[in-house]
């Protein structure tokens, strides 16, 4: 459909995932008997600082950013997943699959909300604008690092300010194929209401209408030289109210909407719920299990994406260290195994490719990546792992 | 007015596009066709009246290409004609005509798409029956692609490219009443609220040219000579076709309409947005003083919905069916 969405699913996943990473980074900091003794060691705030340094530079690489801005359809939820699996291991940092599952997860889940509740479609510009003035704020004592994302400001007002609104729906309605019988429950959600227990989100009939609208409630009717002759009010079945000020397209200013906010806090953990979204996925899309046929095309598309892609050489595995998204190491595993079939991410499925030049590209690639032992210390990342499509190859 | 009747379960969840319900009644046989477009697939459910029997069927959109992108369905819906009835789909490739059952495909049209993609979507999407013997399709460039079907086999042609939208069409309708005075035969749609007004023929005639206000209107039909017309901004507007008076301007929704029906025998209008909510109006035409009176009848609210499509199955508004993004049911309602 529309062939403007990737920039806008990239960057708004993008930066849930920054916002994920930067709590679980601060709330593993902090061991819980100290918490309120000792202050943080100064090594421990160091890495965590270079940890988002280093995912945020990689995300606004600007070789990879012009690749995500060329006109171009939507990525499958697979090719996507292993962009992110590479953004976040361009750092020190390590996640196991179940804390990369978990994770993908409340990104996405995070960004179908936000998606589902702008009131209007151009708003999911100014989600994307919240996202990205977050992202300046982790990056403001680094300049080169902003000067990379003011850039990117200037590219999205660009591409973006101009759209129709018809444009914007189109975008807004190719994000929701995306998201299409996507129904994982998040704690946060849960508690605040925002998610019904069976996955799916409360979407209010009250509270403000989007700019630009009228509150309904009034028939206007005219007579042939333009006069209203008569106008009746009916019931609107809901409790609405006028709309809020517009937000802010610019570099800087007031969004005025929240979503694309941090909801994150230390004290907010982060949780997903597999257990019973596997009756509700049920209803997946079986037009999945067809042989995959854009295999490759995405595959050419991911090789240009990834070349793109500048990887931090970690050194060696000793200087990594591994973040859990979860609360105990015990969790993580049992995760991992609980996990239901049909939500598995699992690897893309690539057909017999005749195409020599997409797979030596391809493994050029991978080559950067295997040069200084990039390996998960979790035997467990085959799932997910670009290498594990080459070895079948 | 109405209550709730028992939903009707579809493979897959309705994807969020706009009039995303095809309702086709088929008396003789005493059965219902619906449509609901998801992804690349359009359900197609057979369900009897007595509500014992229903079958289920998945169409998939054509790809001539395999080494291409999927492509993606903007649309199904019914073409009645006196002949024949069609089963019309639109996606991103092109347009596939089926026989109305969905069993065999009888038509295809590829659409010109670029190489490698361009910043404008290339897509099918505004789908009516015109007149006697004509289809009438939309594509994303503003052009309207009108095909000439003839009343048995596959001998379908194209028979004129109306070139008069600038941005993408959303929707077309064809006059509904059934009445042989009426002049214009079908209205058109775009992204920037335009629309165009049409006589039918060898050669399709510009009647009218009703302005947009740069927001798209998603939905229209035509009734007895009245456009009906919803828009993003939740609004409903009623003009007169030939002239472009606006009779009648509602503030109807408090999100952006992607659904509007006619019940032509009874002047019943349905509309469906984002809001989550269904509203039934009724609309009096007094030709004598050339007014247009609408009075709101009733509400239902989808919890937690987004509408994509609703409309009523029968000529008099007394059933009427409802979509979700999402949701895997056909949601229907009866006059109690």
């Amino acid at each position: 459909m529309s062939s403007r969405t990737l920039p806008l699913l990239f960057i708004n996943l993008g930066g849930e995932m920054l916002y994920i990473l930067d709590q679980r980074l601060r709330a593993q900091n902090i061991p819980a008997d100290k918490a309120k003794k000792a202050p943080i060691p100064a090594w421990i705030e160091d890495d965590r600082r270079r940890v988002m340094n280093d995912i945020i530079t990689t995300m606004f690489n600007k070789k990879f950013l012009e690749e995500l801005f060329k006109p171009q359809e939507l990525y499958s939820k697979k090719a996507l997943r292993t962009v992110f699996d590479r953004l976040a291991h361009a750092s020190i940092m390590r996640l196991n699959q179940a804390s990369m599952d978990k994770l993908y997860d409340l990104m996405t889940m995070a960004f179908k909300y936000q998606v589902l509740l702008c009131t209007r479609p151009k708003d999911i510009l100014l989600v994307s604008f919240n996202h990205m003035d977050a992202i300046k704020d982790f990056v403001k004592d680094s300049p080169s690092i902003l000067s990379q994302v003011d850039e990117t400001y200037r590219q999205l007002i660009e591409m973006y300010t101009p759209l129709s609104s018809g444009e914007f729906q189109l975008i807004r309605q190719t994000l929701l194929i995306f998201f299409q019988d996507m129904h994982i429950r998040v704690s946060i959600f849960l508690k605040d209401k925002v998610q019904n227990s069976n996955g799916r989100f409360v979407l209010p009939t009250s509270g403000p209408v989007p700019y630009g609208t009228q509150i309904p409630g009034l028939i206007r009717m005219f007579s042939c030289t333009g006069e209203e002759v008569s106008r009746l009010q009916f019931n609107n079945g809901g409790n609405y109210t006028s709309p809020l000020r517009e937000g802010s397209f610019e570099i800087f200013g007031d969004r005025v909407t929240k979503l694309g906010t941090n909801m994150y806090s230390v004290s907010r953990p982060v949780e997903t719920h597999m257990s019973g979204t596997s009756k509700n996925s049920a209803q997946h899309t079986k037009v999945s299990a067809v042989p995959n046929p854009l295999a490759k095309e995405e595959l050419n598309l991911l090789a240009r994406l990834m070349g793109g892609l500048e990887v931090q050489k970690p050194g060696n595995a000793d200087n990594g260290f591994r973040v859990n998204l979860f609360a105990t190491d015990e969790e993580e595993e049992e995760a991992l195994i609980s996990r239901p079939d049909e939500l598995s991410y699992g690897v893309i499925n690539i057909q017999a490719t005749k195409d020599q030049h997409a797979n030596a590209e391809l493994a050029k690639i991978m080559g950067e990546f295997t040069e200084s032992g990039d390996q998960s210390p979790s035997a467990s990342s085959k799932g997910d792992d670009l290498l594990a499509m080459m070895d079948g190859l | 007015m109405y209550h709730k009747e028992k939903s009707i379960q579809i493979k897959n969840s309705a994807s969020a596009l706009y009039n995303n319900l095809g309702v086709l009644r088929i008396a003789p046989r005493r059965l219902t066709y619906f449509t609901v477009v998801h992804a690349n697939v359009v359900n197609m459910v057979s369900a009897s009246w007595d509500g014992l029997n229903y079958s289920h069927r998945q169409l998939q959109s054509k790809e001539p290409n395999v080494a291409t992108s999927t492509s993606l369905i903007m649309q199904a819906a019914f073409c009645v004609l006196p002949s024949r009835d069609l089963l019309v789909v639109t996606s991103q490739k092109g347009i596939q005509m089926y026989e109305s059952d969905g069993s065999i495909m009888v038509y295809w049209h590829a659409l010109d798409t670029p190489e490698t993609p361009t910043a404008q979507a290339v897509f099918a999407r505004g789908i009516s029956a015109v007149w006697e013997n004509y289809i009438c399709v939309g594509v994303s460039s503003g052009a309207i692609l009108v095909f000439d079907v003839p009343s048995k086999g596959s001998n379908i042609t194209l028979s004129e490219v109306v070139e008069e939208h600038k941005e993408p069409i959303t929707d077309i309708a064809s006059e509904c009443s059934g009445s042989q005075e009426c002049i214009a035969d079908m209205v058109s749609a775009d992204d920037g609220g335009n629309l165009c007004v049409w006589k039918s023929g060898e050669e399709f005639q510009l009647l009218n040219k009703i302005p947009g206000f740069d927001m798209s209107c998603s939905s229209v039909k035509l009734w007895k000579g009245t456009v009906a017309a919803g828009y993003g901004t939740g609004q409903i507007r009623l003009y007169e076709a030939v002239t472009g008076i606006l009779h009648v301007e509602i503030n109807a929704h408090a999100r952006w309409i992607y659904s509007l029906d006619i019940a032509p025998f009874s002047g019943l209008l349905l509309s469906a947005a984002e809001d989550s909510l269904v509203r039934v109006w009724h609309l009096t035409l007094t030709p004598e003083t050339n007014t247009v009176e609408v009075a709101h009848l009733h509400n239902e609210c989808v919890t937690d919905t987004q509408i994509c499509g609703a409309k009523f199955c029968d000529g008099d508004g007394y059933a009427f069916a409802v979509t979700g993004y999402d949701l895997s049911e056909i949601i229907r309602y009866t006059q109690t």
